[in-house]
């Protein structure tokens, strides 16, 4: 059945598309783009855009082994409800995606089950446990796009430097989330004034600052490609332009949260568990830095680092609290709402952050609104107002701080492989 | 060594000193049934290739020959102050049951003969080792005799006797020449 | 004509290309000897060698047993478990004692670079290194040259691939310094973790794609994976690093049909190269042994067979 998207503006910077037409997807590919195209099914997308479909190169899926968390179906379906048409998720599962027949398994399961696409990433050590590498070769060929060893760092510099030399050699983005865990230890927010006023350890910044400033260092010692997780600190942030400067191929990640809140929210939202993330929310200084960082190019994309857990897992004393927020039915909504319209982020800006660099810097070919291309579309409405609500989320997990927002800006409508798996907010039934 | 003091041998004369060493080898071994030559490094060797040409001229049958290296085996190796460069030793035919004759060209203190005895019996066993030498000039310093000599030349100690001989030196004669005094 | 113009062996780097000539025709030369029934010359009857082994290795140290016993040496070995060097004797002191023993000649393995070195700085005995940590193994790289001497004529203008831990490899370096000398082209192909720095002023050619070296390669020697780096985060799996680096029947196939496939040992079988190439009648793994022998007679002869020279 062919689908017509009909009347949306055109948005693809990385192809140099900007205009108002028709779009016609026919057997999983943009068959046309022009005026007065006809289709079986007609997407309305008069005064909304249309965009490359998104990525979101920080997921959560939970799978193998944490199901009861988020599984492929559910967790797909948070992001098609999101507006991504493919997500890669971590391999901090049970047990940790570091050998082939695991990368399969996800691979195999998401083709089955998944509503957009999915790419898992492998595990730069075994078990992630920081000592002898996974075999990332293999895992190549099985499927991987990346290593990781997310949720944690690599403990040793030394072991991380082999590593990157080794991921070099396929050309394997090294995602780093940066935490030196004997400056973290024992912490559950920003260190800092809140923290100090609620009775919380505090995770300092310099924890993150510290692996920042390796990782960039090993980049530069070694040639590899390093991509540092879910930026929160200006410092972090100043590491990172510095890096660049250098000539450092290293690439950065904001997520949706540190753009948008600090670490006053553990306090206004009373101690609620869905403040709670790792690396935490820091100070408003640290969120400006992030912005900026954003508009100048300092950092590359936009990932939500979308972390489910169990009610049972979140609904305890802070510190107890599993860190993790989840994020992929928010990211348009809080991306358009605080930075677009506002005029800090341009159009162009957000797509390329959300579709074409994530795409790139994992060696997928980027989703281009071009006759030809694959149809994953992401179609977004700048006007429209919704409230974020628990019950309307697909994730199994409603630990979002965001439950009640109302925001101005919203995916409108995700197609994957050329079947509308989301329009209005809603998932689409097969 | 520049002007020699005599000539022992031309070319003539060294050739049938050969022809009679080669009647001599045959006499003695009454043929040349089970016979082969080795030539000690370096200009034995030519003297073994032209006594066995003669050897087969005569009795009509091909005489095999070897080649034998005694560097590894010279008692002297500790006085050199050098390392002499080393070569192959070729013996090809088996040994037991065999009559080996050592050809070498000049016979003195023994101690060459000495060392190709040694060099020769680590490859293998003959039944009988003969020794044929082109000169003997006497003063040996161990108990070795020649079965079969060319020229038995008198010299003092302090004479040299150099072969020449065309397959190495492009000429044949055998020359005596006085050792220069610095020698020593 | 005259020997070696030195006292010790404890690289290829310094050899000169006649240096080295002399040596591989010296080796030639004496290999018959280890081949006949009575496997002995008394070339260097009277004359002392001890192996002085501070790293394990059956082969090497027999293999210098041996020479120096076909040479009618007197050997005596000397490995750390049984010494005084494991109640703390240091470098010196041992090359002191040695000396006072009256030992002709020190055969040694280390595992620190530079060890033999400074050995030979105390010792008048001549000092050949047989393996000094990352740095050098020179008899192995002559008897990997003379292998590949024997069986191609000559070594300039081959392509020779090295495979495997080149960065680790004492073999890889001598082989470099000794192959680059003759004008062969060296490759060095393995894990991006197990490459060197440095080495393309010598005209050498690094590459992670074993599959480039093998190309057209005139001879192939594949270098033994030391299997305790995998816990060091250097490889990830055996399986992995014969996947991607090992050198099976396949890929043996891109080098030149009369290849030479050669392995210093001892092998790991089906990890950095498969069994059935490893018994096939590409390898020259069994000559590369015989030579070994070969060679270090040669050194010895070159080093002790003369008087009292330098």
């Amino acid at each position: 059945m062919s689908i017509l998207i009909r009347g949306g503006r055109l948005l693809d910077p990385a192809s140099g598309v900007d205009r108002i037409a028709d779009i016609l997807v026919d057997d999983g590919k943009i068959a046309a783009i022009g005026a007065g195209l006809t289709g079986d099914r007609v997407v309305d997308a008069t005064g909304k855009v249309v965009a490359p479909g998104f990525i979101d190169i920080h997921v959560h899926l939970r799978v193998p082994g944490q199901e009861y968390k988020e599984d492929i179906r559910t967790g797909t379906a948070a992001a098609v409800r999101g507006g991504f048409t493919g997500v890669v998720c971590m391999p901090n599962t049970k047990p940790v995606i570091d050998n082939v027949p695991t990368v399969s398994y996800v691979v195999n399961l998401a083709a089955k089950e998944g509503l957009c696409r999915v790419w898992p990433t492998g595990a730069i050590t075994k078990g992630s446990k920081g000592e002898e590498l996974a075999e990332m070769g293999e895992m190549l060929e099985a499927g991987i796009v990346a290593v990781t060893d997310d949720g944690r760092p690599v403990d040793d510099a030394e072991r991380m430097r082999q590593a990157m030399i080794y991921a070099r050699q396929f050309d394997l983005l090294v995602m780093d989330h940066c935490e030196d865990k004997s400056l973290s230890a024992g912490g559950a927010m920003h260190f800092g004034k809140v923290s100090a006023e609620l009775g919380i350890k505090g995770i300092a910044a310099a924890s993150e600052e510290v692996h920042v400033a390796r990782d960039i260092l090993l980049s530069l010692e070694t040639g590899a490609r390093v991509h540092i997780q879910h930026i929160s600190s200006r410092r972090s942030v100043e590491l990172v332009r510095w890096g660049k400067a250098m000539g450092a191929r290293v690439s950065a990640e904001a997520t949706p949260h540190h753009f948008t809140l600090t670490d006053q929210i553990v306090a206004d939202m009373n101690y609620a568990t869905s403040t709670k993330m790792n690396p935490p929310l820091r100070e408003e200084t640290d969120r400006q830095a992030i912005v900026a960082a954003m508009v100048d190019g300092t950092i590359d994309i936009i990932a939500t680092d979308h972390a489910p857990h169990h009610i049972d897992e979140k609904d305890v004393e802070y510190q107890q609290a599993l860190f993790g927020i989840t994020g992929l039915e928010t990211a348009v909504g809080l991306t358009l709402d605080r930075l677009v319209r506002p005029g800090i982020l341009s159009l162009e800006q957000m797509i390329l952050m959300m579709s074409t660099r994530p795409a790139r810097l994992v060696n997928l070919t980027p989703p281009a609104l071009t006759v030809g291309a694959q149809a994953d579309i992401t179609v977004i409405d700048l006007e429209r107002t919704w409230t974020v609500t628990a019950e309307e989320m697909a994730s199994k997990s409603k630990n979002s701080p965001f439950i009640g927002w109302s925001l101005t800006g919203a995916p409108y409508a995700t197609i994957v492989g050329g079947a509308l798996r989301m329009l209005e907010m809603k998932v689409v039934a097969q | 060594m520049t002007e020699p003091k005599a000539l022992l041998m031309d070319s003539a004369q060294m050739n049938r000193a050969l022809s009679r060493i080669a009647h001599e080898i045959i006499e003695r071994n009454k043929g040349t049934e089970n016979v082969a030559l080795v030539g000690i490094r370096r200009r034995g060797v030519p003297l073994a290739q032209r006594l066995a040409a003669r050897l087969q001229e005569f009795e009509g049958k091909k005489v095999p020959v070897g080649i034998l290296d005694i560097t590894l085996y010279r008692d002297d190796l500790t006085e050199l102050s050098s390392v002499p460069v080393i070569h192959k030793s070729e013996v090809t035919f088996k040994l037991p049951g065999t009559i080996v004759i050592l050809v070498d060209d000049v016979l003195y203190t023994g101690r060459t003969v000495r060392a190709a005895l040694d060099a020769l019996l680590d490859i293998g066993r003959p039944s009988v080792i003969q020794l044929a030498v082109l000169v003997d000039r006497g003063h040996r310093e161990l108990p070795i005799r020649a079965d079969y000599v060319g020229k038995n030349v008198p010299t003092s100690k302090r004479e040299v006797v150099e072969v020449h001989m065309t397959e190495v030196d492009g000429e044949d004669y055998v020359a005596l020449f006085d050792l220069p005094d610095e020698a020593h | 004509m005259a020997g070696l113009k030195r006292k010790d062996i404890l690289g290829l780097k310094e050899l000169s290309v006649a240096e080295i000539d002399l040596i591989l025709n010296t080796a030639d030369t004496l290999k018959d000897i280890a081949t006949r029934p009575i496997k002995k010359v008394p070339t260097l009857r009277g004359k002392s060698l001890v192996t002085l082994f501070y790293e394990n290795s059956t082969r090497t140290a027999k293999s210098f047993e041996l020479a120096g016993k076909y040479l009618s040496a007197d050997v005596i070995n000397v490995s750390v478990s049984s010494s005084s060097v494991q109640k703390g004797e240091t470098l010196k002191d041992t090359a002191r004692n040695l000396e006072a023993m009256g030992v002709d000649a020190v055969v040694m393995r280390h595992a620190m670079g530079g060890a033999p070195q400074i050995l030979a700085q105390h010792l008048h005995a001549s000092v050949i290194n047989a393996g000094d940590g990352m740095h050098e193994h020179p008899s192995q790289g002559l008897l990997d040259m003379l292998t590949i001497r024997q069986k191609k004529g000559g070594l300039s203008g081959l392509k020779v691939a090295i495979v495997g831990d080149s960065y680790h490899s004492r073999v890889a370096r001598s082989n470099i310094y000794g192959l680059t000398k003759y004008g062969a082209e060296v490759w060095l192909a393995g894990p991006a973790t197990m490459l060197p720095q440095g080495y393309e002023e010598y005209g050498v050619k690094v590459t992670t794609r074993v599959e480039e070296a093998l190309e057209g390669a005139d001879v192939v020697n594949v270098l033994r994976l030391q299997l305790e780096r995998q816990g060091r985060g250097l490889f990830p799996s055996v399986a992995e690093y014969h996947k991607f680096w090992g050198v099976n029947e396949r890929r043996l196939r891109l080098a030149k049909p009369d290849a030479l496939l050669m392995h210093p040992g001892p092998m790991n079988r089906g990890v950095e190269l498969s069994t059935s190439i490893a018994d096939g009648n590409q390898s020259v793994i069994l000559e590369q042994v015989t030579n070994g022998v070969a060679v270090r007679m040669a050194l010895l002869y070159l080093l002790l067979g003369g008087g009292e020279s330098a």
